[in-house]
């Protein structure tokens, strides 16, 4: 335990506002925790739950998913339709025995750099505290010793992912 | 499939932008082991000539067939990679940007840290570039008419250029003329040439040139389409005067006996009759009832004006009607108001009779406004000493932060003419002058001889002693409390954004900035563009502007239509919506989720069926698409989701 | 195939046995399938021993259908054993091809579970409080039974699956069409699912329309219209993210569809998909007004996640490690 755990959120931004406002954080030499790594969609209307427990089952630490203020959608409304999804996926979230401050959805616009870094700061504060996002725990042992007892990558099935036929 | 995958990864330096922050050599270095690179390298700036000569030097000698820059922000520079990769054959959607440096270099302190992000992030573009498919652009026709919201000075510029460069062109005003701000003016500054000398002519140009279709007393209700193709809905308010039987004699408006209510035009100094004109040069000069105040529509009996109209032109039975037109190009300029000083009760304005507005002021100063240009008290008697309030809900975080740019000159110019017609005492309340404009400077020291006392400091607060006006500032020069007893005060209100700024930016789909006026593309090379293809700003509806930049900026936003239109065709971004038939269900979800119904549903097939030419590729349908038919190029479930892997393999 | 008969097993795993029942529905096909096929393995019919199956040698058996889900030791034991000896595993029904109904373990701990059996039911009479254990004393024996695990896998979390069949369980027509084409040797690439690729909405016959929901209601809280989309009339209903194979026997009857046959082709998270199509059906420009119509879906994850659980991305609910 010598150093300090580092959380790794995702951030899901939309191209318009919330990727502008986190372009226009750097241009304007704004300084935030190097924790979030942004993926680039380009309405948050985009953005399928299935993304966010992605991103939890590749095993981050948070999802961070933020869009235009309401209004200002730059396709007029896909925001309301995450938000409509961020409502129910809350209570899924929580019965999956996530804990709520591992997902947020903010609004941040094109010429919001200081609430983007305040968003950022606050989503990693609340993340160090809670500790890192535990993974498929204790079950999924038995699944990655079964792979271990054959050799195959244990790589894959600690990422999480790889469901399907 | 069959091709063996080869990504190139370009780590850009920009200088010392990244490089101060980021170890690019380190992570070119982790990047030539991810799987599929065949060449990583870190460079000075990817983006200058030697840096996109490198690209095009691996693609051709190295068979690099998917392209990775980790730089600058994608807004900023992928359009430029993306034509670097095809001027060597290779589809511009093989290519992906990591942005390192507003991301990473910029907003990062520790260096450590920022190689370690700029790793995660080059490691997600290396993941998804391999599932990137080929896209490309497509065209559709082009519609070759404009439409401008606004018929104010900016308008008005922009609507003759694109006539005179042989467009048909609309504008659509919401007041029964157009004019806008410029026309209630009295002089103009630096020049003082008279406002209507120049304005009219313009004015009157637009009614007289064939291409050019006014819809006065109208607004725009609704816009469908995209670039090149949008179809407008525009509400034509019921006039109560039929257009093209009225020849505008005047004769209704003597006639009205209904003459009692307030002139906002004249800024409510005076009053009007129920069917009137706004102002002498209106343009059409032809009268509109106002129904609120009609006696025919108030009480059912009147109906004077129809009874002497020598034409028939009066129509109680009018509706509004709505028309739809269609347009390549939109242009906004719908300009600003004046900030209403009432809202802080510490300037007196409706609780003291001599204390007004500039733009009341400016109209009590026009020889034709309701004083034929005589400066009043209440009382009738000219006024000894006037003061002129700067900054009056500008430059102040409770009302608005920004400075309104015109009101220090139009402060001067009111100041010179209040001097002129009273010579009494006139003083001039500023924070700072800033005159910015040609010639302002000049003015500003012409004034200065003119023999107006300047005190440097705000109004804060007009109060009334004994029937005498007193401002109270605190003026910084002598770094003293005063206060000075007049017998008027003009407020410099600030310039604000229109009350239907809000609801025009939700039917045009356009952003507006925190200050609420229209936000540009770019606040500095791209001003007169908005985010939405083929609508444009100019004026003071994108940010407080005087005259010579309005017109500048009409000028400008007709030669952005006119340039659109004239290519004839419309590219548009192949990032779309598309339907995998085989997939799709039918469940219809995704149908109302498309805010431009771009989405229709097939009900031979009964699949849902998107149209490409609509469709603007948010992806909301995939976002909400439950069998994955629906799939968002170049933003796929797949691409994302690899993506995701990516920045968490770090 | 050669004109030697077929040589066929079928097992049961973590289940509740209708997939045995519905290979039984088959009715008279089970005749067409005795003339091509010798049965040589199926415990709920025939008496077999785990030293029979073990004896086979590897690859013997043609086909080898296996239904239910992964819970505990011998569940695995006995499919690695089965998917050695059977040149094709066939995962028939839901459990095995996702999880199944049973999954919905996996938003409870092994702990929680076994407490809960052994221990607080009312009907429980267990005074000393006794949990089995793998191994155990008894009368100065060791007594061995399988581990229950600590969570519900699907089959292919341990055996290579060449095909899936899923449905809870899936109709008789749908196995004997599978059984058909085995014998015919007409079977699709290997890890395809055998069911048409489209959703139940479109075997739905119900009228799609409004796909605007302004208050979500239980199925008893009214009785829908028999021409109208369920959840047009704010019935949850699964069956724009479910596979297409059931014909729609669920909205048949005016019930919303539960989405048992499992995800649509190359869908990672069934769930989620459900979840965010049948959110967006509650789209306005009013957040609150909105976030008060989607609470009245009072247990997404129970309710998306019906059938999936162990297939989905999280495959359950994540237990803080127990330091
Ligand atoms: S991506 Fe879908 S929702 Fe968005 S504009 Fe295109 S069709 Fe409409
Ligand atoms: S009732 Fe269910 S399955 Fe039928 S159309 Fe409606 S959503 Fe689809
Ligand atoms: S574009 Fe930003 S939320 Fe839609």
């Amino acid at each position: 335990m010598t150093k300090e755990f580092e959380p790794r959120i995702v951030g899901i931004l939309c191209n318009w506002c919330s990727y502008a406002g986190a372009d226009l954080a750097g241009i304007s030499r704004i300084k935030y925790p190097p924790n979030v790594r942004i993926v680039r969609v380009m309405c948050s209307g985009r953005v399928d739950p299935s993304f966010v427990l992605k991103a939890f089952a590749e095993g981050a630490d948070g999802v961070l998913v933020s869009g235009c203020h309401p209004v200002d959608c730059h396709y007029i409304e896909g925001n309301y339709k995450m938000w409509a999804r961020k409502v129910m996926l809350e209570t899924m979230l929580q019965q999956l025995g996530i804990e709520p401050e591992r997902f947020r959805l903010t609004w941040v616009s094109a010429n919001e750099g200081e609430l983007f870094k305040q968003y950022v700061t606050e989503m990693v504060d609340a993340v160090k505290k809670l500790g890192p996002f535990q993974k498929p725990v204790n079950w999924m042992t038995e699944l990655l010793e079964h792979e271990r007892s054959l050799g195959t990558a244990v790589q894959e099935i600690a990422a999480g992912g790889g469901v399907g036929e | 499939m069959s091709e063996e995958i080869k990504i190139g990864v370009y780590v850009c330096h920009c200088g010392s932008n990244i490089a101060d922050k980021v170890d690019c050599a380190a992570v070119a270095e982790f990047a030539s082991k991810l799987p599929n690179v065949t060449v990583a390298r870190d460079f000075q700036y990817m983006c200058a000539d030697p840096g996109q000569e490198l690209i095009r030097k691996d693609i051709k000698e190295q068979g690099i067939n998917r392209v990775v820059v980790a730089s600058c922000s994608p807004r900023m520079h992928e359009p430029t990679f993306r034509k670097v990769c095809e001027s060597v054959g290779l589809n511009g959607y093989f290519f992906e940007m990591a942005n390192i440096r507003e991301h990473v270099s910029w907003c990062t302190e520790d260096r450590e840290a920022a190689t370690e992000k700029a790793k995660a992030l080059v490691a997600a573009a290396v993941a998804r570039v391999p599932l990137q498919e080929p896209l490309y652009e497509r065209y559709a026709d082009m519609n070759d008419r404009v439409l401008v919201i606004g018929g104010g000075i900016a308008g008005i510029e922009a609507a003759l250029k694109v006539s005179g460069g042989n467009k048909e062109v609309v504008i659509v005003e919401k007041e029964p003329s157009i004019g806008g701000t410029m026309a209630k003016l009295d002089k103009t500054f630096p020049t003082l040439d008279c406002s209507a000398c120049i304005l009219t002519p313009k004015m009157v140009e637009c009614a007289q040139r064939d291409n050019v279709k006014l819809y006065t007393y109208s607004e725009v209700e609704k816009v469908d389409g995209y670039v090149g193709n949008f179809t407008v809905t525009i509400r034509k308010k019921a006039r109560s005067v039929d257009l093209d039987k009225c020849t505008g004699c005047g004769l209704c408006i003597t006639k009205c006996p209904t003459k009692d209510i307030p002139h906002e035009w004249e800024e409510n100094l005076t009053t009007r009759t129920a069917i009137f004109t706004p102002f002498p040069q209106a343009v059409p000069n032809k009268p509109v009832i106002d129904r609120e105040n009609c006696r025919y529509f108030t009480t059912g009996k009147c109906g004077i004006c129809a009874k002497v109209c020598p034409t028939d032109a009066v129509d109680f039975e009018q509706e509004d009607e709505l028309v739809t037109e269609d347009f390549g190009a939109i242009i906004v300029a719908t300009g600003f108001e004046l900030f209403d000083p009432s809202v802080g009760p510490q300037w007196g304005f409706g609780k003291f009779d001599n204390v007004i507005t500039s733009l009341q002021f400016e109209r009590m100063v026009n020889a034709s406004g309701p004083t034929k240009g005589k400066v009043l008290l209440k009382n009738g008697e000219e006024p000894k000493s006037i003061a002129i309030l700067h900054c009056i809900g500008s430059r102040d975080e409770n009302y608005h932060e920004y400075c309104s740019r015109f009101c220090c000159t139009a402060a001067l110019k009111l100041a010179h003419l209040a001097k002129e017609k009273t010579n009494g005492d006139v003083y001039s309340f500023y924070i700072d002058m800033r005159t910015f404009g040609k010639g302002y400077e000049e003015f500003y020291n012409r004034i200065m001889s003119e023999g107006i006392h300047f005190i440097r400091g705000k109004g804060t607060e007009v109060v009334e002693r004994k029937g005498q006006l007193l401002v109270r500032t605190e003026d910084t020069l002598l770094g003293k409390y005063r206060e000075v007893p007049v017998d008027m005060v003009v407020l410099m209100a600030a310039c604000q954004p229109g009350q239907d700024t809000e609801k025009l930016a939700q039917t045009l789909a356009i952003q507006r900035s925190a200050d609420g006026f229209f936000l540009e593309a770019h606040p500095k090379l791209e001003p007169l563009k908005t985010a939405t293809d083929g609508i444009f700003l100019c004026g003071a509806c994108q940010g407080p502007k005087d005259i010579p930049d309005s017109v500048a900026q009409g000028a400008g936003a007709a030669s952005e239509a006119l340039s659109l239109i004239s290519a004839g065709k419309v590219k548009i971004s192949p990032i779309v919506a598309r339907c995998d038939e085989d997939k799709c269900g039918g469940c219809m979800i995704c149908i109302n989720l498309c805010p431009y119904t771009a989405i229709s549903y097939d009900e031979e097939k009964k699949v849902a069926v998107v149209n490409e030419a609509k469709c603007k590729g948010c992806g909301t349908c995939s976002g909400s698409c439950p069998t994955g038919a629906m799939t968002n190029t170049n933003f796929t479930d797949e691409q994302i989701m690899t993506q995701i892997e990516g920045v968490l393999a770090v | 195939m050669s004109d030697k008969k077929l040589k066929l097993g079928l097992y049961w795993a973590a289940g509740c046995g209708g997939c045995d029942v519905a290979v039984l529905d088959i009715d008279e096909k089970i005749l067409d399938v005795a003339e091509v096929a010798d049965i040589h393995f199926w415990p709920i019919a025939m008496d077999f021993k785990y030293k029979d199956v073990a004896a086979m040698d590897d690859g013997f058996l043609d086909v080898c259908f296996l239904n239910g889900a992964i819970r505990n030791s011998e569940n695995k034991e006995v499919a690695e054993l089965l998917r050695a000896k059977s040149k094709v595993l066939v995962a028939l029904g839901t459990c095995a091809c996702y999880g199944g109904v049973i999954g919905l373990a996996n938003f409870c701990t092994r702990e929680e579970i076994l407490e809960t059996a052994f221990k607080k039911t009312v009907s429980t009479d267990n005074p000393e409080g006794i949990i089995p254990q793998p191994v155990s004393e008894v009368d100065g024996c060791e007594l061995h039974i399988p581990e229950v695990y600590e969570a519900v896998y699907k089959l292919d979390d341990f055996v290579n699956v060449d095909y899936y069949l899923p449905g809870c369980p899936p109709r008789a027509e749908l196995i004997a069409k599978a059984i058909d084409a085995i014998v015919a040797g007409q079977l699709p690439e290997p890890g395809s699912v055998l069911l048409p690729a489209k959703t139940v909405c479109d075997e739905c016959k119900r009228e799609k329309k409004d796909r605007h929901v302004d208050e979500f209601k239980r199925p008893w809280e009214l009785i829908p219209d028999e021409e109208k989309c369920l959840l047009d009339q704010g019935l949850v209903c699964m069956g724009p993210a479910t596979r297409a194979g059931c014909g729609a026997a669920c909205t048949n009857v005016n019930m919303p569809c539960r989405g048992c046959y499992g995800p649509a082709e190359g869908v990672i998270d069934q769930g989620a998909k459900a979840m965010s199509a049948v959110a967006v059906t509650a789209v306005s420009t009013n957040l609150a007004e909105m976030e008060k119509v989607i609470s009245q879906v009072k247990d997404p994850a129970g309710t998306f996640y019906m059938y999936g659980l162990p297939n989905s991305l999280l495959r359950g609910r994540q237990m803080k490690e127990a330091k």
